[in-house]
C-alpha cells in the first residue's frame, strides 16, 4: 500500500485533513535542505511535497522560481537531490513524500531510469508540471512500474473528458488546483470547487489535495469545507526558507507555520 | 483522430493541464480558419495591402559567388522588417475570432514583439511583449518601436534574461491569462498547435519564393538556405520544396563563439533529445536535463531548443543543419551590405554566410536564400564587433 494511502486513511479516522508542505530540494542548499525536510516530519506535517529543481520552471512564480535558482547554483543536480531524498527516507519510513518536477528532467536520463531512480531514493508519487493528461501515459506506466504512484494536476474547470482521464491515470492523489496562474501566495482565494470534488469523486479519482496560493490557515478551512482531503503549501514555506535569517530562526519559523496549518486541518 | 502535433519523435504538447483547453481552442479556431475562404481573404488582403506581400526576389549582382547564382527572398522588406508579420496577422485574426482582446508575446530579436505591437495597434487590441534584458539592450530600436505602437515591453532578468526566458515568461503570464488572452508564440516551436499554425502561415514565402525562381531560372533551386532560431522562416521557406527531392534544404543555425556548451545556441548540431516550452524536440542541456545557457551575436537565433519539425527533418536526413559562427554572419552581413547594398538582419545574416560557403564549393549551383528580416536593429551590435576587432589589430 502506497504510503500516501495509508495516510488518507489513517487522517480518515481522525476526521481530519492533510496538511502537505512543499519545498525545493537543495534550497538553500543540499545539507540545510535535508535539516528542512526532518524539522516538517517533526512539525507535523502529514506528508511532504519536494520540488526538483529545474533550470526552466514555467509553472513557478517568483518565490519558488529564486529557490530554484538558489538550488542550482548550490550544485542541486537530480541525483544529489536523491541523495537528500534516501537519508531522509531512512529517518522517517512512514511520511509520504511526493515529488514535483519538470517533463526534461524525466525524459533525459529515460523515462524509466528516473522513476527507478526516484523509487530507490523512497519517492511514492511523482507530478510533473509540464505533461497534461493527453501525454501522460508512457510517463504514469512507467511510473507505476517502478512502484511510484503517477500523480496528475486537475485545473478546476478541466472538461469532463480531462477529468476523467485524470481519475483513470492518476494514483495516490489528485492535484486539484486552487486557481489559475503559477504556484505564489494569494491573500484572496475563491475555493468555490465543489463541482470538481463531485465530478473526481463520480470518477472515482485518487483523494484530492488542493494547492496554488493556499497560504494562509483561512484557505485551509474553506478547502477542506469545499471537499479537499487536505492541501498542499508550496511559496509560503519556500519563502520562509529563502529569509536572510540564520537557519535556527528560519526552521523555528517553519515549524510554528507547520502547526498552525496543521491546526486547521 | 486528427493531428497530434508530432513530427516522428518530436513534438506534442507538454504544457501545464491548465493550458491545454486555450491550446483545443486554438487548433478548433485554426482548423475553421483553414477551411474557410472568408478568413483566407481577410488574411490575403491584410497582407497585401498593409504588409506589403508579395515579397521580391532578388539576385545578387556583385558579390562574388564563385560563378553560382544566389537569390534572396527579401522578407527584410515586408512590414516590421522581417518574416515575423505573416504569421502574426493570422494569430491576431484567430485571437479574434476566439473571442481574445489582449495579446502576448515573448521576442528575442524584437521584431516578432515589433510584429505583434503593430499588428496589436492596428486591430486596438492590448499587447505585452517579453523580452529578455539582455536582448532589450541590444536590440533597442526595436524596444522603442514596440512602445511607439503602445504594446507594454517586460524586460525579464530571470535565468539567461535571454528568448528563452521571455518563453518562459509569457507561458506564465499565460497560465493566468487565457480566458482574455492570446499567445502569439513567434516560432514554429512550442506545444501543437504552434508549430503547425506558425508554418502553415509562414508558408507563403516558399509558395511565393518558388514561383518567383522558376519564373526567374527555368528551374527549381539546387539548394534552399534559410536560418534557424526556432524554425519559423526556414520552415516557411522549405515547406513548398520538402516534397522536390532534388532540392537540398539547409539550415543554419548558431555557432557562436565556439563549440563549447554556453558558447553556442546550435540545437540540432549539438543537441539532445529533451523537452522544453511544451515540445519534445532537440536541445542543448546538460546531462540530468538542465537547459544548457547559450551565446549567439544574434538575439533570434539564441535559443537552446528548435522547432520539433526541424528536429524531424534532420532526423530523416530531408534537411541538414550546419552551424555558422559569430564572425562568419558579420562577414556576411558586411558583405552584403558592401556590394548589394542590402542590410541584412544578423539572424538572417547566417543563412548568407551558409549560402556563400556552399556556393564556394559547388560551381554554378542555383541556391535561394531566406533573408528573413532587416539589419538596422543590429548597427549598434555590428559596430562594436567592428570597433573591438579594429581594437585588437
Ligand atoms: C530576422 C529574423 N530572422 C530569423 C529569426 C529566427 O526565428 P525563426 O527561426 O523562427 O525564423 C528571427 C527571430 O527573432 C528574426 O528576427
Amino acid at each position: 500500500m502506497n504510503r500516501f494511502d495509508s495516510m488518507f486513511s489513517r487522517l480518515e479516522g481522525e476526521r481530519r485533513g492533510a496538511f502537505v508542505p512543499f519545498v525545493v530540494l537543495g534550497h538553500p542548499d543540499l545539507e540545510a535542505s535535508g535539516r528542512a525536510l526532518d524539522l516538517l516530519a517533526r512539525s507535523g506535517a502529514d506528508a511532504i511535497e519536494v520540488g526538483l529543481p529545474f533550470s526552466d520552471p514555467i509553472a513557478d512564480g517568483p518565490t519558488i522560481q529564486r529557490a530554484t535558482t538558489r538550488a542550482l547554483a548550490k550544485g542541486a543536480t537530480p541525483s544529489r537531490c536523491f541523495e537528500v531524498v534516501a537519508r531522509f527516507r531512512s529517518s522517517h519510513p512512514d511520511v509520504p513524500l511526493g515529488l514535483l518536477t519538470y517533463a526534461n528532467l524525466v525524459v533525459r536520463p529515460g523515462v524509466d531510469a528516473f522513476y527507478a531512480a526516484a523509487g530507490r531514493a523512497g519517492i511514492d508519487a511523482v507530478l510533473v508540471a509540464d505533461v497534461p493528461h493527453r501525454e501522460a501515459r508512457p510517463f504514469a506506466e512507467a511510473a507505476k512500474s517502478a512502484g511510484v504512484a503517477p500523480v496528475l494536476l486537475a485545473p478546476a474547470d478541466a472538461p469532463a473528458a480531462a477529468l476523467e482521464a485524470i481519475a483513470t491515470l492518476g494514483e495516490a492523489f489528485t492535484y486539484v488546483l486552487a486557481r489559475r496562474g503559477v504556484t505564489g501566495v494569494r491573500s484572496e482565494l475563491h475555493l468555490d470547487h465543489a463541482r470538481t470534488f463531485d465530478a473526481l469523486a463520480k470518477l472515482g479519482a485518487p483523494p484530492p489535495l488542493m494547492g496554488f496560493g493556499i497560504s494562509e490557515p483561512s484557505h485551509v478551512r474553506a478547502a477542506l469545507t469545499a471537499g479537499a482531503r487536505g492541501v498542499i503549501v508550496g511559496s509560503k514555506c519556500v519563502a520562509i526558507l529563502d529569509r536572510e535569517a540564520d537557519e535556527e530562526t528560519r526552521l523555528a519559523e517553519l515549524g510554528r507555520y507547520v502547526a498552525s496549518m496543521k491546526a486547521e486541518t | 483522430m486528427s493531428f497530434d502535433g508530432r513530427f516522428g519523435e518530436f513534438g506534442g504538447a507538454f504544457v501545464p493541464e491548465l493550458l491545454q483547453p486555450a491550446l483545443d481552442a486554438l487548433d478548433a479556431a485554426f482548423r475553421e480558419a483553414s477551411r474557410s475562404e472568408t478568413f483566407t481573404r481577410e488574411l490575403e488582403g491584410l497582407l497585401a495591402t498593409w504588409a506589403g506581400r508579395p515579397t521580391p526576389l532578388t539576385k545578387l549582382r556583385r558579390l562574388d559567388v564563385g560563378g553560382a547564382r544566389i537569390y534572396l527572398k527579401r522578407e527584410d522588406l515586408l512590414h516590421g522588417g522581417a518574416h515575423k508579420t505573416n504569421q502574426v496577422v493570422a494569430q491576431a485574426l484567430l485571437a479574434m475570432k476566439m473571442g481574445k482582446t489582449r495579446l502576448i508575446a515573448e521576442t528575442g530579436a524584437g521584431q516578432h514583439g515589433v510584429a505583434t505591437a503593430m499588428v496589436g495597434a492596428m486591430f486596438g487590441l492590448s499587447v505585452r511583449i517579453y523580452m529578455g534584458a539582455v536582448d532589450v539592450a541590444r536590440q533597442r530600436p526595436n524596444v522603442d518601436r514596440m512602445r511607439l505602437f503602445g504594446a507594454e515591453v517586460v524586460a525579464v532578468d530571470s535565468g539567461t534574461a535571454r528568448l528563452r526566458d521571455a518563453v518562459n515568461e509569457a507561458l506564465r503570464d499565460w497560465a493566468e491569462s487565457y480566458p482574455d488572452t492570446h499567445y502569439v508564440l513567434g516560432t514554429a516551436a512550442g506545444p501543437h498547435p504552434y508549430p503547425s499554425l506558425v508554418r502553415a502561415f509562414q508558408r507563403v514565402i516558399g509558395r511565393e519564393a518558388k514561383a518567383q525562381f522558376l519564373e526567374a531560372e527555368g528551374a527549381l533551386p539546387d539548394v534552399v538556405v534559410a536560418c534557424v532560431g526556432g524554425g519559423s522562416n526556414a520552415i516557411g521557406l522549405f515547406a513548398d520544396f520538402i516534397e522536390e527531392p532534388g532540392v537540398e534544404l539547409v539550415g543554419a543555425e548558431a555557432g557562436g563563439r565556439g563549440s563549447k556548451v554556453g558558447d553556442h545556441a546550435a540545437s540540432i548540431t549539438r543537441g539532445t533529445l529533451g523537452v522544453l516550452h511544451g515540445t519534445r524536440t532537440l536541445l542543448l542541456q546538460d546531462e540530468e536535463g538542465q537547459v544548457a545557457a547559450t551565446h549567439s551575436i544574434s538575439a533570434g537565433l539564441d535559443y537552446p531548443a528548435v522547432g520539433p519539425e526541424h528536429a524531424h527533418l534532420a532526423a530523416t536526413g530531408r534537411a541538414r543543419y550546419v552551424a555558422v559562427d559569430d564572425q562568419a554572419a558579420l562577414d556576411a552581413f558586411r558583405k552584403l551590405a558592401r556590394f548589394e547594398g542590402i542590410l541584412p538582419a544578423l539572424e538572417s545574416s547566417h543563412a548568407v554566410a551558409a549560402a556563400l560557403a556552399i556556393a564556394a564549393e559547388r560551381q554554378g549551383a542555383r541556391l535561394l536564400v531566406g533573408l528573413s528580416g532587416r539589419g538596422d536593429k543590429d548597427l549598434a551590435t555590428v559596430m562594436a564587433a567592428d570597433a573591438s576587432t579594429e581594437g585588437s589589430r
